[in-house]
């Protein structure tokens, strides 16, 4: 990072102008993709199964096709005859696009309808008549390698169990033998339960297929234009000029609009067959039981320490559970994820994990739900574990903590399963949570109150991410390295266009990404329109998930607008017959040093640019181009302290106070960073409390609608105490992390680590999300606690 | 399908004709007949509240209301909020203090809000909080909404 003197330019990093998105949001002229209508539109609904695991018979569409406004029935074997019944996923698996020979999860696409209206497309699904052969079903991941399991995936050649992978890194034998030198070791046995990223706008596309010009365009939500773009080129055999991906206002994506799924494939294959445009809008239903979920992971952790508290090695075996296709999405080469950063903010001797993938009869997935890829349940392992330990040992959650941070002379710091951090200073973040929160107060009220019989617990939460991906070296998703681009582009007048791979969804990058601008290049933030989310107009990126459009498409557009900075810097070193070295940079003007009167502004050099003139050689315009490929993750990290009180009598959980220490490094938009963290700890609020995705013995999902899948409203979310410090990425041209995930990665934990303090002194050691009153209540009666 | 029928209703000002099936609901009349896209849909169960208006001044989950249950009255949706004197104090306090991400759930939030401002001019945080229940936003974890309809109130407190 270079150190960049603070720029007065309107709009620099460091300032919070409001958000230019919002002049459209508030007056209701946002443009998501349900709001496309286009003139001779057509209808799509699909058709799902009942049924979890059952073999398909027969399907009859003729009464459907007999209702009125239906055009078309598509069912699998329709799209056999074109190759499409089968996609590839980003795991590298295949998905059934329409259900051909079996159905494997409730919910599964099987017959698309085709009408002139919504209202007669879903009219018809009720004229579809397919007959089944219910199959034993799997819904408990831990059968799915039993011996007389189904056989989920019968699809594929040779399968003949329920295993997709196995995963490990680290050293296993170096940490046996830590192990066997620990004075104790501390082992917890955890899910972390399925939920939904649930985004309040669902997935949907309208295809618009060009029978003139043989284009397709696809209004999509879509988190990854570009990669989408190419993937509907290998799929469908479109040749890829030909397809343009809109992505328009994406109202919420948090992973769950990273995946392609079939719904997206049939619309579009109807397009290019009925050369009218499609629409495809799911209902929540339709979202919840259907597409990506997140987590699911079956995790037994140990941790070896001294007695005094020193820890030593971790250990981790995880069952993944993802459902009925491997569809989660993941770089290529990590089918775990980064899963092995689970040493967290601690400084392990040696560390060793093993995760096994399996199918069940579930919607497929996993999708990293607002996480770098697993890290969110690893940072719930290993916080999980050091609370543990803290109350085995008897050591004070957060001196337990200090002991073992790693320490800010390590940086960089390689961790026992082989990431390198780039900078931290831990022990600041805990202390400055723990003012925030008034620790030791607190903990004379608990005693106090643990002496009249009350509950309240105290939780910890001192995370470490691993995000911007990045690192294509390592990062690839589906063969495509994870850079991510900008485009500058400025006009004569001073006034331009920014233009990103990456993709908002409510981040409000039309009006951070400008304040980059504003910083390197002293445009005031409001000269700077920013485009994205069309593949016709924005250059080539990987998109928008796992906080990685800062430290990528950010670290890009600082490098685009230093590139154009200099060649300002020459212009105005010809204008002003100097050396470009002999000429300073602040906020937007150009000065020789030592003579302040003699000076040119950017915009001064910008028209010259488009003047005759110019230096030597140099050519006219002011426009640049820049592919970012990072050369390290960045590792945001923060403290996390949840104070509860638990009602004895209900089991419920009340959140009496939430501190938040960030470290994201550079704030761009302090406004947007605090607005990003609100979010993010309130969906890890809804993880920890409320959220749940469950089955029932037939593989019938329960959580498949909002009365029954339970997203935090205002009157239990709770508010914030926020704190921050700053330590800046050495390694990004901004020092910028990326703030959108940590606050959900490293929240639930905090939660949870609250209310096992709380019930602690009744022997409780676990309870696994979501703390439902029900739920503490029950602990507490286990525990042989009555009201009174 | 059953037979079409007329409805005459009042939207953000201007008289509005329409034949329509009668199982149409009033959000679809608004998004799709009208082309007022501003009011969003959210779930299928009454639950989100992204597709609040408010009808003859009182906000309702248009997508849980009959079409023709809105014959021959009002309806606002947040197209109708701007006036010519500018924006609505609420659309201001949401831009102000950041109440917004994605701005889905926007426009039915800011109608609850506007609801509730003109039924009690000075709501206390849990009162606001208990208004816009009914309303689900996953982006902001609601902190700065609440602040935002403050500032309308405010803002309302000191025209008024
Ligand atoms: S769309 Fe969710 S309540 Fe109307
Ligand atoms: S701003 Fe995205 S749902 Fe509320």
């Amino acid at each position: 990072m270079t150190a960049a003197t603070e720029s007065t330019v309107q709009g620099a990093i460091g300032q919070s102008p409001k958000r230019v998105e919002d002049d459209r949001f508030i007056r209701g002229r946002g443009s998501y993709v349900d709001d496309v209508q286009l003139p001779g539109m057509l209808f799509m609904a699909i058709y799902r199964s009942p049924f979890a695991h059952a073999t398909i018979n027969s399907i009859d569409c003729s009464r459907a096709l007999a209702m009125p406004g239906v055009l078309a029935c598509i069912t699998g074997k329709d799209l056999e005859a074109h190759g499409l019944a089968w996609m590839p996923t980003l795991a590298g698996d295949t998905q059934a696009v329409l259900a051909t020979d079996k159905v494997r999860f409730q919910g599964q696409e099987v017959v698309c309808v085709i009408a002139k209206t919504q209202y007669q497309a879903e009219d018809a699904l009720e004229g579809i008549d397919v007959d089944y052969d219910p199959l034993p079903v799997i819904v408990d991941p831990g059968k799915a390698m039993d011996a007389d399991a189904p056989i989920i995936r019968s699809d594929l050649e040779g399968k003949a169990d329920n295993h997709i992978f196995t995963w490990e890194s680290g050293d296993a034998d170096a940490t046996e033998r830590v192990f066997q030198e620990a004075d104790l070791v501390v082992k917890l046995d955890t899910l972390y339960p399925r939920i939904h990223p649930a985004p309040m706008e669902t997935c949907g596309c309208v295809s618009d297929y060009n029978t003139a010009t043989g284009k397709m365009t696809v209004h999509l939500t879509s988190q990854a234009p570009h990669a989408h773009r190419t993937l509907f080129a290998l799929v469908a055999g479109l040749p890829e000029q030909k397809i343009r991906i809109i992505s328009p206002d994406v109202g919420g994506g948090f992973g769950n609009k990273v995946p392609i799924y079939p719904g997206y494939v049939v619309a579009t294959a109807a397009s290019l067959l009925i050369g009218k445009p499609v629409k495809w809008i799911e209902s929540r239903s339709e979202n919840l039981i259907s597409t990506g979920f997140a987590r699911d992971y079956h995790m037994s952790g140990e941790l070896a320490a001294t007695k005094d508290g020193k820890m030593l090695g971790l250990r981790a075996n995880v069952l993944a559970d993802h459902g009925a296709f491997n569809a989660q999405a993941q770089p290529s080469k990590w089918p775990a994820g980064f899963f092995n950063i689970a040493t967290g903010s601690y400084d392990f001797k040696a560390a060793y994990c093993k995760v096994d993938g399996v199918y069940t009869n579930k919607a497929p997935g996993g999708i990293a739900y607002r996480c770098s890829f697993r890290v969110t349940e690893a940072a719930y392992l290993i916080e999980r574990l050091v609370e543990n330990l803290a109350l085995e040992t008897g050591i004070d959650a957060a001196e337990i903590r200090r002991r073992n941070f790693i320490q800010p002379d390590q940086f960089p710091y390689r961790s026992p399963m082989g990431w390198e951090y780039d900078s931290g200073d831990y022990e600041k973040a805990l202390n400055i949570a723990l003012d925030l929160v008034g620790y030791e107060e607190l903990r004379k009220e608990q005693a106090a109150k643990r002496e009249r019989g009350e509950i309240m617990g105290i939780g910890f939460s001192s995370f470490t991410e691993i995000v911007g991906a990045g690192m294509s070296k390592i990062c690839d998703i589906a063969g495509l390295a994870m850079i991510d681009s900008a485009e500058l582009r400025i006009h004569p007048t001073g006034k331009g266009v920014l233009k990103l791979g990456v993709q908002s969804q409510g981040q409000g990058h039309e009006t951070t990404f400008a304040q980059i601008v504003a910083n390197e290049l002293g445009i005031p933030s409001d000269d700077i329109a920013v485009e994205h989310g069309d593949t016709d107009h924005t250059p080539y990126g990987l998109g928008t998930y796992a906080s990685r459009s800062t430290p990528t498409g950010g670290a890009a557009t600082a490098i685009v607008a230093r590139k154009l900075r200099e060649k300002a810097r020459q212009i105005a070193a010809h204008m002003l017959e100097c050396a470009p070295d002999d000429l300073e940079f602040d906020s937007g003007t150009f000065s020789v040093k030592g003579s302040p009167d003699q000076k040119k502004t950017v915009q001064e050099c910008i028209f010259a640019a488009y003047q005759p003139g110019l230096p030597e050689g140099m050519e006219n315009g002011f426009e640049d181009v820049t592919y970012y490929d990072a050369p390290e993750m960045t590792y945001p990290f923060g403290t996390y302290i949840c104070v509860v009180d638990v009602d004895k009598g209900t089991g419920e959980v009340k959140v009496r106070k939430f501190v938040a220490v960030d470290d994201c490094g550079t704030r761009i938009n302090p406004m947007i960073v605090d607005g990003q963290i609100h979010g993010g700890l309130t969906q890890g609020f809804g993880t920890a409390m409320m959220e749940l995705i469950s089955f029932d013995e037939d593989g019938n999902c329960f959580g498949g609608n909002f009365m029954d899948y339970l997203i935090p409203t205002a009157v239990e979310s709770p508010s914030w105490t926020l704190g921050e410090c700053t330590t800046p990425s050495p390694h990004h041209p901004i020092g910028a992390k990326g703030v959108g995930e940590s606050p959900t990665v490293g929240s639930p934990q905090a939660f949870v680590n609250a209310v096992v303090d709380a019930l602690s002194p009744y022997g409780v050691t676990n309870i696994d999300m979501p703390l439902s009153a029900h739920k503490v209540w029950k602990a507490l009666r286990d525990a042989g606690v009555s009201d009174e | 399908m059953s037979d079409k029928t007329v409805v005459t209703v009042t939207v953000n000002g201007e008289e509005q004709e329409a034949l329509i099936e009668p199982r149409l609901l009033l959000v679809h009349l608004i998004r799709e007949t009208l082309h007022l896209t501003g009011t969003h849909i959210g779930c299928d169960t009454s639950s989100c509240g992204a597709c609040t208006v408010l009808l003859d001044g009182r906000p309702v989950k248009s997508c849980t209301v009959l079409a023709v249950q809105a014959n021959g009255r009002e309806v606002t949706t947040v197209e109708g909020l701007e006036g010519p004197d500018g924006l609505h104090p609420v659309q201001e306090g949401f831009k102000e203090e950041h109440g917004l991400q994605c701005g889905y759930c926007t426009p039915g939030m800011m109608m609850t809000s506007v609801a509730l401002l003109a039924e009690n001019p000075n709501p206390s945080e849990q009162e606001i909080r208990e208004a816009i229940s009914g309303n689900l936003c996953r982006c902001t974890g609601y902190v700065n909404i609440v602040k935002a309809v403050q500032y309308a109130a405010a803002k309302e407190g000191a025209t008024a």
